[in-house]
């Protein structure tokens, strides 16, 4: 990451400044000392273990301490926490005060608003389902302080559009912190209860599990997606020319499907249908894969077979769905010339009809062992001349628009690695997971 | 059944909480419900709970976090918004059992099993719970007790009763497979740390939370206890496609021609079963079942085949430079290294092997030997391996090789 801008210095400058002039009211507030400090440590606590094993922050302790506490008070939980934790990368001092900042500002609003709601009256009598009105306050002004913030420095820092960053996280973290603000409301409840902090504590037991589970999810998604990539590299260690061709096709199958206005699950499906496409010439033996010049018509038929083989191997993978027909049938032809079926039009499978696309275009603009590669522009040409016999002209009209618009730059360079088991890491599958 | 000795502990098991279950309802009827809403709206919250239950766990303990928190909670409520309650131990039973039974409905038409068995835990430990509970609650003795103790109190009492259901698990799990009962009381217990706890801490604070706000309390807390579950569930799922994908990718090796068909799959169900006799635990299986999967994966780099696959009969150096390309693959695939490392080493001397390592080793060549011995092969098989227990297979792997072949094939797994 390079230096973080002046301007966004100055951005989180004044964002502590804010957060000073809400603690300012502190030496006049009558506040439970004890609870302040027993819900920051805790909140420490919590952060510390959070940042080792998951990623992402324990927002249940804050908004019990905005339902408990005075907002001035309030403001000073998260503090200790957000200052002493761990920094990565970057200037610390600079990252930390920004987090103690921002958290100070959303808690002193969850606690304003719930306060001026008479939320506090509420969790002490317990007054349901009233509580519950001035919680999904807070919640709420607790959510908008942060989106409004984040999408601050996002936007001076990285430049990305204001209203794009703000609608984006504002709707991906409405969910979760609702979530938390009701295991906060009952924190809040049982700690006025008789039974006290110790009742208000077990709360965080489940939050905990439920939040490790989570991490769990990801972290074995991502193990996944490197296995996919896996299977990919097993070729590779074949034939040194796959692993940038598949990524390749798949960036391009990725934006064909986009083009035609698929829903976001198929367009992923679509990108591994085109990354392991080829991953049938596994079976292929080697010597004939790495054989330099003309192939006799025996040898073709053998190499022909790869679709066959690339099919046995991913059929037993549940969630490639019409993944699996593409790479069975990515090389058969509109007019019915293509193998292994020899299927026609309508007969081949959509995802099969995009892959054939991608997959020529990456052939045909990449360097070979036999031949230099072509210009985008040629490229495209060709596969409007065999639209309609060999491709889907809805395919590559489709293309066409998608390279248009975006352009083609394939975050894969195809390197000449020889060496038959060093390869370059491999990018990730995607640029940021989902929550 | 393919168990040899009879079920004693599944149908003791079984007798008792289809014993509990009837004596409860016969007593419920004869004496009537206390407190009707409550008992409603605890049914309610189990019953979702069942029906949101999923099947086909691998290594994830509890199938239904929110009904047997809804169920513990029920069976230590001693208030309702700060009025004392007054049902019994027996009540509980009943409800759980009521509501459990129709949440099942749809699992049952399903044709799914293990319903007996969940039923049977889910019964047992409510059961368990409440005796402990409630006649003291409601004679009293309580009353004088402390808030923070109160809660304490119920806290212990929970642990007590998950150490109860692990108990019960593991005896379940042991007489359904005759797989050793220390170990999987082990994975029990363990497994028990993590959605275990957070179901006991979601029953205590349900209990003290209904005690003090009344049943609003159970809609509050169950949306963060539903979205662990749901949460879990995708975990299940994304855990399922990454195992299928890992076994597309040892038949890798089968597909390309270096080994036979089926020689991958048969390792890995071989090396659980000595792996599970050698008591690892469940995490360890896991990674044992990954390498030895894809032990054969180094085969890859080789330009020409080895005849067979066969790489138990290559000299020493060969098979540990055909491990090594392995490990390097391996590493490659975002699973954890310790599978790399097991690949990597098991062409080593046993000596400086893990214990993974040594299996993998043994069941392969086991698996080679077998294969090439035609009819007899087994036996024969095993005795060659007794015979290299010197150096290059470890006793110990070897023995439980054979107590496993002898014990029964039919118990194996099918892995992949």
């Amino acid at each position: 990451m390079e230096a973080t801008p002046a301007r966004a210095r100055a951005y989180v400058v004044c964002v502590v400044l804010g957060a000073l002039l809400c603690l300012r009211p502190l030496p006049t507030v009558h506040a439970p000392w004890w609870a302040v400090a027993l819900l920051a440590a805790l909140y420490a606590g919590c952060e510390q273990i959070a940042r080792r094993r998951f990623a992402g922050t324990f927002y249940p302790v804050l908004l019990a301490a905005a339902f408990l506490l005075p907002p001035p008070a309030a403001a000073l939980v998260p503090l200790p926490g957000a200052l002493f934790s761990r920094v990565e990368q970057g200037s610390p001092w600079l990252r930390r005060s920004w987090r103690a900042a921002q958290l100070a500002l959303a808690v002193w609003a969850a606690a304003r608003v719930h306060w001026a709601l008479g939320g506090r009256n509420a969790v002490v009598a317990s007054d349901f389902p009233y509580a519950l009105v001035p919680a999904l306050a807070a919640v709420l002004a607790f959510c908008l302080v942060l989106t409004v913030l984040d999408g601050g420095i996002l936007a001076l820092a990285e430049r990305v559009p204001l209203r794009r960053a703000w609608r984006g996280l504002f709707l991906r973290s409405l969910a979760p912190i609702g979530v938390h603000g009701l295991a906060g409301l009952m924190m809040a409840v049982l700690w006025r209860s008789p039974y006290g902090p110790v009742a208000a504590l077990l709360v965080l037991l489940p939050m905990g599990v439920s939040w490790w589970v989570f991490a769990q999810y990801h972290r074995e998604r991502a193990a996944h997606q490197a296995t996919i990539r896996a299977l990919v590299q097993a070729v590779d260690i074949k034939d040194g020319y796959t692993r940038g061709h598949s990524e390749r096709v798949g960036q391009a199958s990725m934006m064909i499907a986009r083009e035609l206005g698929m829903d976001d699950s198929r367009v992923e499906l679509l990108r591994f249908a085109g990354i392991l496409h080829d991953v049938g010439k596994l079976g292929v033996p080697t010597r004939l894969l790495r054989k330099d010049g003309p192939l006799t018509p025996e040898e073709r038929r053998v190499i022909e077979l790869h679709p066959e083989y690339g099919h046995e191997m991913v059929r037993g993978i549940g969630f490639l769905g019409e993944a699996r027909a593409a790479v069975l049938h990515h090389h058969e032809r509109l007019d019915g010339s293509g193998y292994p079926y020899g299927l026609l039009g309508s007969q081949i499978p959509e995802s099969a009809r995009v892959v054939a696309v991608a997959d020529a275009f990456d052939a045909m603009t990449s360097t070979r062992s036999y031949r230099r590669a072509r210009p985008v522009s040629v490229a495209l040409e060709e596969l409007s001349r065999c639209a309609g016999t060999q491709f889907d002209p809805l395919m590559v009209t489709a293309l066409v628009r998608a390279l248009g618009r975006c352009g083609w730059h394939p975050s894969v360079t195809a390197d000449e690695v020889q060496s038959s088991i060093v390869f370059p890491p491999a990018p990730p599958v995607s640029s940021g997971m989902k929550g | 059944m393919p168990s040899p000795r009879p079920p004693v502990i599944l149908t003791l098991i079984h007798t008792s909480a289809l014993l509990l279950a009837t004596t409860s309802l016969t007593l419920t009827l004869w004496t009537g419900l206390e407190e009707r809403g409550v008992a409603l709206a605890f049914g309610v919250l189990v019953a979702v709970g069942e029906l949101s239950r999923w099947n086909g766990t691998t290594g994830l303990r509890e199938t239904a976090p929110l009904g047997a928190a809804g169920a513990l909670s029920y069976a230590l409520l001693g208030a309702d918004a700060g009025q004392p309650t007054h049902h019994g131990a027996f009540q509980v039973v009943t409800v759980v059992v009521a509501a459990s039974l129709v949440g099942c409905v749809p699992h049952i038409a399903r044709g799914q099993s293990g319903t007996p068995d969940h039923m049977a835990r889910r019964v047992l430990t409510v059961g368990f719970a409440a005796v402990c509970f409630q006649p003291l609650y409601n004679q009293g003795v309580f009353r004088h007790w402390g808030g923070p103790a109160y809660a304490l109190l119920l806290l212990a009492l929970l642990s007590l009763t998950a150490l109860c259901d692990a108990v019960l698990a593991a005896g379940l799990a042991h007489s359904r497979t005759g797989w050793p009962f220390g170990p999987l009381l082990r994975d029990e217990l363990r497994g028990m740390l993590g959605i275990g706890s957070a179901v006991c801490a979601t029953g205590a604070v349900m209990a003290l939370a209904v005690a003090v706000v009344g049943l609003w309390a159970l809609p509050v807390f169950s949306v963060p206890l539903l979205l662990t579950q749901l949460s879990f569930r995708r975990y299940a799922a994304v855990r399922t496609t990454y195992r299928q994908t890992i076994a597309s990718l040892a038949r890798s090796t089968e597909i390309a021609g270096y080994t036979p068909v089926g020689h991958a799959r048969r390792v890995a169900a071989l090396c659980q079963a000595v792996g599970r006799d050698l008591g690892l635990s469940e995490p360890d299986l896991t990674v044992l079942e990954y390498a030895a999967l894809m032990h054969d994966i180094g085969q890859l780099s080789l330009v020409d085949p080895v005849p067979a696959g066969a790489t138990s009969v290559l000299p020493a150096e060969e098979q540990r430079r055909i491990a090594l390309l392995g490990g390097a693959v391996v590493r490659q695939t975002g699973v954890s290294p310790q599978v790399a490392a097991v690949v990597e080493r098991q062409a080593d001397p046993c000596r400086e092997q893990p214990v993974s390592a040594r299996i993998v080793r043994a069941v392969n060549a086991y698996e080679e030997k077998t294969r090439a011995g035609g009819p007899g092969g087994p036996l024969q098989a095993l005795e060659e391996l007794r015979l290299g227990t010197a150096g290059d297979y470890a006793p110990e792997v070897v023995e439980a090789l054979a107590r496993v072949l002898s014990r029964d094939c039919l118990t194996l797994p099918s892995a992949g």
